[in-house]
């Protein structure tokens, strides 16, 4: 069948999820999700019609922030709606089947892979982390320290200006190095009270819109029972780095850091 | 401007045990996660995606309001110390990305969707498991005959080496200082 439509890949769940959960939300194509149960998974699917989700359709679409940023929030709010009610895995934006068969076909071959996936991420969250160099403390640091070392005494006015400038950037890349050393710190911290960790490539200024460095990226795969204790743990950090670092909390997220799924073999 | 508050209820709503309706998630936190890095090869259909921090620029672009970009879950001038008026100051950062922009495209590989060789045509016992040498290599011929006019056959390569993982999941790594990202992060942060 394959024909006027793909299968889309949202989540492989425990056979029996309920997608009550899903009431009144569209998928990446404005369809409605359902489901395609095998023994005891069960894939969270969409249709999509293959004109449009097609080699060529793809490349436009992907080329067009607005369908992206549409499509990859739908993906998401299917996938965090599963996670907050069960065990959930999510598979990655634009995971396309040519039809309903191959996806039961899927799920039948790996079936203790997902499995063990899936008891990986029971009763467990994950939560992110990220920290900041906090420039702004840098910066007040930083004008009171011209006003100590301004090195009048050569009475050379332009080399006076080039030694400050050149001891204001040995402070900066001081404080980034002091930063990067506490980040590694609080990472340590998180992944102690965590079942596991991972982290993402740090954001770019430009992909934050917030011109602080990034120092920490991280994400944390946290049971039930000890959420509290993580979001104390992150206060407490964020308490003892206060004059260096900005310590952000994200979360809950579906567990998409955590997730080693059988796929990457293109089906077989 | 209600200052903060969109941080703090992001926060806030991720206390453990509230059933506060979720904010929409931070943008840059979402493509990280969702999209696969490089080319997504599970499934019948491979495609090779833009550069994560591409897209996230690209999509920031679009933001032409307050309202809009808040009701995207993106509130950066809002809590960076040095932007005073969120209005005034996206005409600048919206020009200044577009430069990165520009950087970025000069730089890297555009994006590609590639149905895997004989998708419509071949039974789903076709599909070759492959090894990530193999598929890089498959990329890579099919790249040869994608005539988009900025394919780059090493970055594709290079791009496929990475697909399979996407987060380093370890506990420790050597000091994020020496990546290549941390060092680009270096050279933004000393300028201002």
């Amino acid at each position: 069948m394959t024909g006027d439509s793909y299968t889309w890949l949202y989540a492989v769940a425990p056979s029996g999820t309920d997608l009550a959960v899903l009431r009144g939300m569209s998928g990446v194509a404005g369809e409605h999700p359902r489901l395609i149960t095998a023994a005891d998974l069960a894939a969270v699917v969409g249709s999509v019609p293959s004109s449009d989700f097609d080699a060529p359709a793809l490349h436009d679409h992907l080329q067009d922030p607005h369908w992206l940023e549409h499509a990859v929030r739908a993906h998401h709010q299917v996938i965090d709606a599963l996670a907050r009610g069960s065990r959930t895995l999510p598979l990655r934006f634009a995971t396309l089947y040519r039809d309903d068969q191959r996806v039961s076909a899927l799920l039948d071959e790996h079936h203790r892979e997902f499995r063990t996936a899936l008891d990986r991420v029971a009763g467990r969250t994950e939560w992110g982390v990220k920290a900041y160099l906090d420039s702004a403390r840098l910066h007040d640091d930083n004008q009171g320290a011209d006003g100590r070392d301004g090195t009048a005494s050569t009475g050379r006015p332009g080399t006076a200006y080039l030694l400050r400038r050149r001891a204001a950037r040995d402070r900066n890349a001081q404080a980034l190095d002091d930063a990067v050393e506490r980040a590694r710190q609080v990472h340590h911290e998180l992944t102690a009270v965590a079942e596991d960790s991972a982290e993402h490539p740090l954001q770019t200024p430009e992909a934050t819109g917030i011109r602080d460095p990034m120092v920490l990226n991280g994400a944390y795969l946290v049971d039930h029972p000890r959420a509290e204790e993580f979001a104390q743990v992150v206060a407490g950090l964020q308490d003892a780095h206060r004059q260096v670092l900005r310590i952000e909390l994200t979360g809950p997220w579906p567990p998409y850091s955590f997730v080693d799924l059988p796929l990457a073999t293109g089906g077989k | 401007m209600s200052d903060l508050t969109p941080r703090r209820g992001s926060v806030l709503s991720a206390r453990p045990g509230t059933t506060a309706p979720p904010q929409p998630a931070n943008l840059a936190d979402l493509l990280e996660r969702v999209l696969d890095k490089g080319i997504v090869i599970a499934g019948d259909i491979r495609i090779n995606l833009l550069d994560i921090e591409l897209l996230t620029i690209k999509i920031r672009l679009l933001i032409a309001s307050v309202d809009r970009a808040r009701e995207m879950g993106i509130d950066w001038w809002e809590h960076d110390p040095s932007l005073s008026s969120g209005q005034r100051d996206l005409a600048a950062e919206n020009r200044r990305l577009r430069e990165r922009l520009g950087e970025l495209e000069a730089d890297r590989t555009a994006t590609r969707a590639e149905i895997d060789a004989g998708t419509d045509a071949a039974p789903a016992t076709g599909f070759d498991p492959g090894t990530d040498a193999d598929e890089a290599q498959e990329v890579d011929d099919a790249a040869e005959t994608d005539d988009a006019p900025e394919a780059d056959h090493t970055d594709t390569a290079e791009e496929a080496g990475r697909a399979p993982r996407r987060a380093r999941r370890t506990a420790e790594r050597p000091s994020a200082a020496r990546s290549p990202r941390t060092s680009t992060t270096r050279r933004r942060g000393t300028q201002s």
